[in-house]
């Protein structure tokens, strides 16, 4: 494989090649010395057209951590109101010696153009295109999932994921529900009606609008952060009756299973989608999330500019 | 004076009739006489004669974005594509919103000498869409303005369509709506369906412009006017039009020949040659289409040639720019999509890219294969196919959607005026003066 664009460029099985892999390297780098040597002379390239210091910083340390140089270039805004195109970009950074690309960018489709319009020979990884795709995050949501249900290790089949939240504007929801339904899992979609896109069961989810109604079957809730400018734009009325119909609220938090987890992709709006007291109770793994995130991150580089990323080991 | 004869040209009913043309009038009609070809003569070899294609609606870019096109660059992609009549749409730059702006583009089209260039004039000031343009100033010039449109965007304010629609009235006008509800697409990118929820791009809803078609079918029906549907893209709105036709409303539509063939599958990859404004939509949308062009509830095809440079497509999704070529690829579209699957004839395809078009454009002098009337004649090998190359294009733009697509029936020979101005499928550089 060339590039990680999209879950869907991914079967099953490369999927938990790629967890497996993070596994390893992940016990690898538990010691004392936290770097490989792996990528060694290798250049990693982060482009990063929207403000996003998590997930840069997550790419980045995964980047160190296997050897390779990083360069960073962060330009907010789109190619076009910044004046320079993506492809004079992009082939300005190969020509200093990039061997792979990570690019977050506010387009959909963006990390496609940039490896499939022939502008460069670098290897692309999607960080995040528009509302599209969000690949690394999915794996490393799949990643803590299986952490968390060791029996399921290969197999999600028997688990209930909620999703909830702002679906039509996710990407993290739309890789999520990709992944997680290919592994075996069971996905709902939770949100209200207007946060939810047209023929949404065609992805092979359920669909809810009411977080009441699922949550003590859940064996984990992802809760998906409220961007800010969805408030003004009359997806809901009040951020007030969007945190009672569908925050994870400390009755909610009261009613999920003994085993369940709650995950957040963050940043966290502490008190609209999610609670203080959920966020930071004993079932909630978003710093494992984070911690998970450097080892998948490792694994995809490595697999793209080292080993193999196919599956069926 | 100066007389020619095309030998053997086979007509739609297939009689194979000579045509002698003098002085750029078509002075007589005879079945063939199997004469030799002789000086200016020209030998159709039985090719399907029709008249002249006429396009309601084509972007020639000129003033303002020559980068893109010109009147010339356009004119030879249109003789090219066997029109001898575009109509040049007014979201130029300046806008084509005074006598000055509209008698400018038709001299340019005169200077060109290639096809007529009916220049349309913009609805509303600077196609702002907050108050009437001088429209009958546009009329009475001698660009003799009678379509008029705000096309690229939507003449949305009620009021002004239907002052707009009471007005043109007066000198014969017709408004040409781009029926596109600003509130429902705001940031819109692709049709909304299942491909754009998965794509992650903002949906661009059928009811957005089926709203806008209701509303002005209701509006048209109660000042009496003539209106005209752009590019009508969804099933909901060929049953709108249809229902306005049984209830003798004066309404006509178009399709584009991309709307009949290509649909939002397309956006998948993100490949911004498939961006367009209303967007391609869903499989039973060109079902819908094409039998809405066959029953005559879709009165003609229109081109809605949309050049632009390659910097404003090789970009993100987002931020390309909306639109695509027609004029080469036009008629090949309209054979692939109607008369390969046995829709409508030859005939009727006549009538629904010549004929009908020239009559709703008042455009007297086209549509007509018959003695007296201007030469305006285009050959079509029917059964030839051809491979589309966005690199030999005549347009100046090359954002094609059917590049690497073969597609049936080539245009061999074009007469504007009765001047050779494509002669085997090449450009002459001949011109009428």
């Amino acid at each position: 494989m060339q590039n990680l664009l999209s879950i869907d460029d991914i079967t099953a099985s490369q999927a938990l090649n790629i967890l497996d892999t993070a596994k390893e390297l992940s016990r690898l780098t538990e010691g004392s010395v936290k770097k490989l040597p792996t990528l060694r002379g290798r250049t990693i390239v982060n482009l990063f057209f929207e403000d996003s210091t998590r997930t840069r910083l997550s790419f980045e340390a995964a980047a160190k951590r296997l050897s390779a140089d990083v360069i960073n270039f962060s330009a907010k805004g789109s190619s076009v109101s910044k004046g320079e195109s993506l492809k004079d970009t992009a082939q300005t950074l190969e020509a200093m010696g990039a061997d792979l690309m990570v690019i977050r960018h506010p387009a959909s489709g963006a990390a496609h153009l940039l490896a499939n319009s022939g502008w460069i020979s670098a290897k692309v990884v999607n960080a995040g295109d528009g509302t599209h795709q969000h690949p690394s995050q999915a794996l490393l949501d799949a990643y803590t999932i299986r952490d968390h249900f060791p029996e399921h290790r290969n197999d999600f089949t028997g688990l209930h994921i909620a999703i909830v939240g702002d679906i039509l504007h996710s990407r993290v929801a739309r890789s999520n529900a990709a992944l997680l339904t290919s592994l075996g899992a069971r996905v709902t979609v939770v949100g209200p009606a207007t946060l939810l896109p047209l023929g949404v069961e065609s992805w092979g989810v359920s669909v809810s609008y009411n977080l009441d109604e699922i949550i003590e079957h859940c064996d984990a809730v992802m809760m998906l952060r409220v961007q800010s400018e969805r408030m003004n734009a009359s997806f809901f009325p009040s951020e007030r009756e969007y945190a009672r119909d569908y925050g994870l609220t400390r009755s909610r938090l009261g009613s999920m299973k003994p085993t369940s987890i709650i995950m957040h992709p963050g940043p966290m709006n502490r008190g609209l989608e999610i609670c203080a007291e959920a966020a930071d109770s004993p079932r909630s793994v978003v710093l494992k999330q984070v911690k998970n995130g450097i080892s998948v991150r490792m694994a995809i580089l490595y697999l793209l500019l080292g080993g193999s990323i196919e599956g069926d080991n | 004076m100066s007389t020619f004869t095309l030998h053997n040209a086979r007509m739609t009913d297939n009689h194979i009739v000579d045509v002698d043309v003098t002085d750029g009038v078509i002075s007589a009609i005879a079945p063939a006489r199997g004469q030799k070809s002789q000086g200016l003569d020209c030998d159709a070899n039985k090719n399907l004669l029709i008249p002249g294609l006429v396009d309601l609606h084509t972007h020639l870019r000129q003033p303002g974005k020559e980068g893109a096109e010109t009147v010339l660059t356009g004119s030879q992609a249109a003789v090219k594509g066997g029109y001898t009549a575009v109509s040049a749409m007014a979201n130029t730059s300046p806008v084509a919103d005074t006598a000055g702006v509209v008698e400018q583009v038709a001299r340019l089209g005169k200077d060109a000498g290639l096809c007529d260039v009916f220049p349309i004039g913009a609805v509303t000031q600077g196609i702002e869409g907050k108050a009437l343009a001088e429209l009958s100033a546009m009329a009475q010039s001698a660009a003799g303005v009678r379509i008029f449109s705000d096309d690229g965007n939507c003449v949305s304010d009620p009021l002004l369509m239907r002052r707009a629609l009471e007005y043109v009235k007066t000198f014969g006008g017709v408004i040409a709506q781009h029926a596109q509800e600003p509130r429902l697409t705001v940031g819109a990118q692709m049709n909304e369906g299942l491909v754009s929820s998965a794509l992650g791009l903002t949906g661009w809803p059928a009811v957005a412009e089926e709203s806008i078609i209701a509303r002005d079918i209701l509006l048209a029906h109660h000042v009496g006017s003539r209106l005209h549907i752009c590019h009508l893209t969804t099933k909901g709105g060929v049953e709108l039009v249809r229902w306005a036709k049984s209830q003798g409303i004066s309404v006509t539509a178009e399709v584009t020949p991309h709307h009949l063939i290509l649909t939002d599958e397309s956006a998948v990859g993100y490949n911004s040659v498939f961006k367009v404004n209303p967007p391609l939509r869903t499989t039973e949308d060109v079902q819908a289409l094409r039998d809405g062009l066959a029953d005559g509830t879709i009165d003609i095809v229109a081109t809605d040639h949309a050049p632009h440079p390659n910097e404003a497509k090789e970009c993100e999704w987002s931020a390309a720019a909306f639109g695509m070529l027609g004029l080469e690829t036009s008629l090949s579209a309209v054979v692939e999509s109607m008369i390969v699957t046995k829709k409508i004839d030859w005939a009727q395809l006549v009538e629904r890219m010549s004929i009908t078009p020239a009559k709703i454009g008042g455009y007297s002098a086209h549509g007509r294969i018959e003695v007296g009337a201007p030469a305006h004649l285009v050959v079509v090998d029917t059964e030839a196919t051809w491979t589309v190359d966005r690199a030999t294009t005549a347009s100046k733009s090359s954002n094609t959607p059917f590049h690497g697509r073969t597609l049936p029936a080539r245009v061999m020979h074009t007469y504007f005026h009765g001047v050779h101005v494509l002669q085997d499928g090449q450009l002459t550089g001949k011109r009428y003066e």
